[in-house]
């Protein structure tokens, strides 16, 4: 574990230098730790894949003082459960008229459009980070059989709820918006919901697994084609 | 509920309290008012509280008409003000009548005016503030800049004393700022030969500047970083991408990304580069963490001390 300067009222913790479910279950342990012990003093965080950025109240302690603290809060981190983070089901309308690059990544791979939902659904993926947009959460790693590259030119709107793989990574689109990732499902369930609490489903370090459902379940569950 | 009717919203006006904070988990930037020391003056001469809403008015082209007796006052960029027609002074407090027109014209010099109202205008928050953010359709009256015909709701009720900012307290835009930075993130992927180009070279703020970022184009500066995870970004973090040319990521930037950062501007300094129209220059100062601190409280200190006229 490293503690660098990011910036003026800032300060990045390197776990390590690649992700893992370890890594990621022990930046989540960081989160709660530096809430429950700091609070006094932090303006936000933001997890990632292996690091967490801590800004703080630079009218409420200074790069020592905060530095100092987050080292004490840290120490004996090592040790977590990679198991740890909360376990959430995500149901997806997977098919043709919900996931139009579901043929490419089967024809990629050499393998069907069913082996490839069926892939998805074995996995079970880990919240890496958030971002790109309110309620984005980057999950993974998929398996490599079902991993594409970003498309070259991105499509201007995704709907709402598509479940998306770009490389090693899978997402579900929180609202509408251009994207480049391949699209292979409709998930109903919203990511980020304003008006809600908690307005997502998922945070950092938490567990993901995707189940198929019916067309019909899709739009009782309040998905829209 | 009674304040002012949007009859022309200019070029890119928005409500704006101090910022978000504490939503970063969720994805959500900070937004807040680009220019804080304009914006701070704005509250703090018409008595409101730190984090009252205002109106941050780039560009200028902003048309307003009263429906309420209150007092405002208009900060930031110079441009030309109007009320009912009559040249308005800015940093000054005034009174407006119901039926009162209220004109910010294009700026002339710097590019953000502040203008606030008597007790802040009343936005419901959305994450904890007020603050418009378009790319995540949050904040504002609708999580969009102002539109014609928008109404901003306001309480009303006009100052017992009016006060000034003395002229020689105003901060002066120009087309230059030196812009202090705190050396940090993958700054040893930077080697001596890349830091002394960057530091020693003079950058000039392209067409691409907007709250998200302020792109700049000089000498090209590279890291030997291969492929880096993708992390939390600060405000004023100094973004390098492939084409060795430096972004200083503003309120709106994204929460993460993936590119190589040198440092990160103090924020005293983002507030001076945000007054910067395309084509200003700047170049960039390394300074401890030490410094920046002293920094910061100086310049608070000096906010603090300094009093406003009456008048």
């Amino acid at each position: 574990m490293r503690i660098e300067i990011a910036g003026q009222n800032a300060l990045i913790v390197y776990f390590a230098d690649r992700t893992s479910a370890a890594v990621s279950a022990q930046i989540q342990a960081a989160v709660a730790r530096v809430q429950d012990r700091m609070r006094d003093c932090i303006v936000d965080l933001v997890p990632s894949y292996a690091s967490l950025l801590v800004i703080f109240d630079l009218d409420r302690g200074d790069y020592f003082a905060v530095r100092k603290r987050l080292h004490a809060a840290l120490t004996g981190l090592d040790r977590v459960d990679s198991a740890a983070g909360e376990l959430v089901t995500l149901p997806v309308y997977y098919g043709a008229e919900s996931g139009p690059d579901l043929e490419v990544i089967a024809e990629r791979g050499g393998i069907s459009a069913a082996d490839v939902i069926a892939i998805h659904q074995q996995q079970e993926y880990r919240v890496y980070a958030i971002g790109f947009a309110p309620g984005f959460a980057y999950l993974g790693e998929v398996d490599e059989r079902i991993a594409a590259p970003r498309l070259a030119t991105p499509r201007q709107k995704v709907p709402r709820g598509a479940v998306a793989i770009a490389d090693r990574q899978t997402a579900v689109y929180p609202s509408v918006s251009p994207g480049g990732w391949n699209l292979i499902g409709l998930c109903p369930t919203r990511m980020f919901d304003p008006v809600k609490t908690p307005s997502m489903p998922v945070k950092v370090g938490d567990r993901v697994r995707f189940e198929a459902i019916s067309r019909d379940d899709y739009i009782s569950l309040g998905g829209e084609l | 509920m009674s304040g002012f009717i949007v009859r022309q919203p200019g070029l890119l006006s928005l409500l704006h309290d101090r910022g978000r904070y504490g939503a970063h988990n969720l994805g959500l930037t900070t937004g807040g008012p680009l220019d804080f020391i304009a914006f701070d003056w704005a509250n703090r001469l018409l008595g409101n509280d730190a984090n009252a809403t205002c109106l941050e008015v780039s560009f200028g082209g902003l048309t307003l008409d009263a429906d309420i007796a209150t007092s405002v006052v208009i900060t930031g960029a110079e441009a030309p003000c109007k009320l009912n027609g009559a040249e308005l002074p800015q940093w000054q407090t005034v009174d407006v009548a119901a039926g009162d027109r209220l004109e910010i014209g294009f700026a002339s010099r710097g590019t953000r005016a502040y203008l606030a109202v008597r007790g802040g205008f009343d936005i419901a928050p959305s994450f904890g503030s007020s603050s418009t953010v378009v790319r995540e359709k949050i904040g504002g009256l609708h999580g969009d800049k102002l539109q014609p015909g928008d109404r901003l709701p306001c309480g009303g009720g006009k100052l017992s004393t009016h006060s000034r900012l003395a002229e020689n307290e105003r901060p002066q835009y120009g087309d230059s700022a030196s812009l202090r930075v705190v050396p940090g993130y993958q700054q040893a992927a930077f080697d001596e030969l890349q830091q002394w180009r960057f530091f020693s070279s003079e950058y000039r703020l392209t067409e691409r500047c907007d709250r998200m970022g302020f792109r700049l184009e000089g000498e090209t500066v590279h890291s030997n970083m291969v492929g880096m995870l993708s992390e939390g970004i600060c405000h004023g973090a100094i973004q390098i991408p492939a084409d060795g040319q430096p972004i200083v990521l503003m309120n709106d930037r994204q929460t993460i990304g993936g590119y190589p950062k040198i440092g990160s501007v103090i924020a005293e300094d983002t507030a001076r580069l945000s007054q910067l129209s395309p084509g200003a220059t700047v170049h960039f100062e390394k300074i401890s963490i030490e410094q920046a601190h002293n920094i910061h409280c100086l310049e608070r200190a000096r906010f603090e001390r300094t009093r406003a006229q009456s008048c």
